[in-house]
């Protein structure tokens, strides 16, 4: 075992350095560790800044979208004189400012079935932190089909939920399907544009999402893994429930009828 | 009473908390189990700080001892 930090890094990482699960062994595994983030919104916005604060090595950023002033309240990368910029430039400022330890990689593009494969292949784990089912879908099944864990936390009003599916052991996992084998109809379920969010639920599920992220990449820790938790804003409130594989799951059942990927149509294009 | 020969030797006069044993640590993590490493400190909460967090990890405190004004030698053998 051999690493050489600045005398920088050994202040800047010092808090994590000190504890017996990380030590300079597990900074080392964080400075290595590539970490894509689908969406630099609510959600990617705390989870990119701890990720970054944390010396993560090389970040990736999924986004299309300019900042636009109803992001502020609460997605934190970015403020008031970015509005009208790139989502992923904004993030990526933010971030090396931050830390310049980290590679911020930005991909300024909307994820499809195309191009999905080829964003996610460089990345250890992948956060997602969209705002639509299409891309959840997508970006599920992607996963699922190169073997990479997948960290999935949505909210909405004042709830939030997170797991965490660990496709390096699909025997031991469930899938996202086997929670929503399918898109729900469009309108069925409204978005945050239509239904609102109080902004500090994103921070507090985007946050988690950060924890499940370091803990894979530290090897410590139990991932949330068959396991939804589900978080109420208004009293404050943690629930997790038993999440089982589906033997039916049309992704990771025992007949699987989805082999590869789906783009399904969304619903409505404006996105927040 | 003899000098005891120690494998690595870390010089930190003019370093304070946490980063006498942040650097200790991180030089006794890159040293095989068995092995010995002498830290010299001149902070004095230092003196007391590095061998109880390193007791706290697990590893074993051989000496502690002033060797001069305002200067402390701390000798911990890697355990794991």
């Amino acid at each position: 075992m051999s690493f050489q930090f600045t005398e920088e890094q050994i202040k800047r990482y010092s808090r994590h350095i000190i504890l017996p699960e990380v030590g300079g062994k597990g900074q080392e595994k964080l400075l290595k560790a590539k970490v894509l983030v689908i969406g630099a919104g609510g959600l990617g916005s705390p989870s990119l800044y701890y990720l970054a604060a944390a010396g993560v090595g090389t970040i990736g950023i999924v986004d299309f979208d300019v900042v636009d002033f109803s992001n502020l309240q609460r997605q934190i990368l970015h403020n008031t004189s970015r509005v009208g910029t790139p989502k992923v430039e904004s993030a990526k400022m933010t971030l090396e400012a931050l830390n310049p330890d980290v590679k911020v990689i930005a991909h300024n593009e909307r994820i499809h079935k195309d191009n999905v494969m080829d964003i996610i292949k460089d990345y250890d784990i992948v956060l997602d932190g969209s705002d639509n089912f299409p891309t959840r879908f997508l970006v599920n099944d992607a996963c699922y089909f190169s073997n990479k864990p997948l960290v999935s936390a949505a909210i909405l009003r004042f709830e939030g939920q997170l797991t965490t599916f660990d496709y390096r052991n699909k025997e031991n996992s469930p899938c996202y399907r086997c929670l929503f084998p399918e898109p729900p109809p469009p309108g069925l379920v409204p978005s945050c544009q239509e239904a609102g969010l109080l902004g500090v639920v994103g921070g507090i599920m985007g946050t988690l999402q950060a924890n499940e992220a370091l803990k894979l990449i530290l090897g410590i820790g139990e991932p949330l893994v068959g396991k939804l938790l589900i978080f109420d804003a208004l009293s404050t409130e943690f629930n997790v429930v038993k999440l089982r594989k589906d033997k039916k799951c049309p992704l990771c059942g025992e007949k699987p009828s989805i082999t590869s990927l789906i783009e399904y149509e969304q619903a409505c294009d404006i996105n927040f | 009473m003899s000098e005891l020969k120690t494998d690595r030797e870390l010089d930190l006069k003019g370093e304070v908390c946490p980063f006498t044993f942040v650097k200790s640590k991180l030089i006794l993590e890159q040293m095989e189990p068995g092995e010995t490493l002498k830290v010299i400190l001149d902070y004095k909460p230092s003196v007391e700080n590095v061998p109880k967090s390193m007791r706290e990890e697990g590893q074993e405190v051989i000496e502690v001892k002033e060797v001069g004004e305002n200067l402390w030698e701390v000798i911990v053998r890697k355990v794991k």
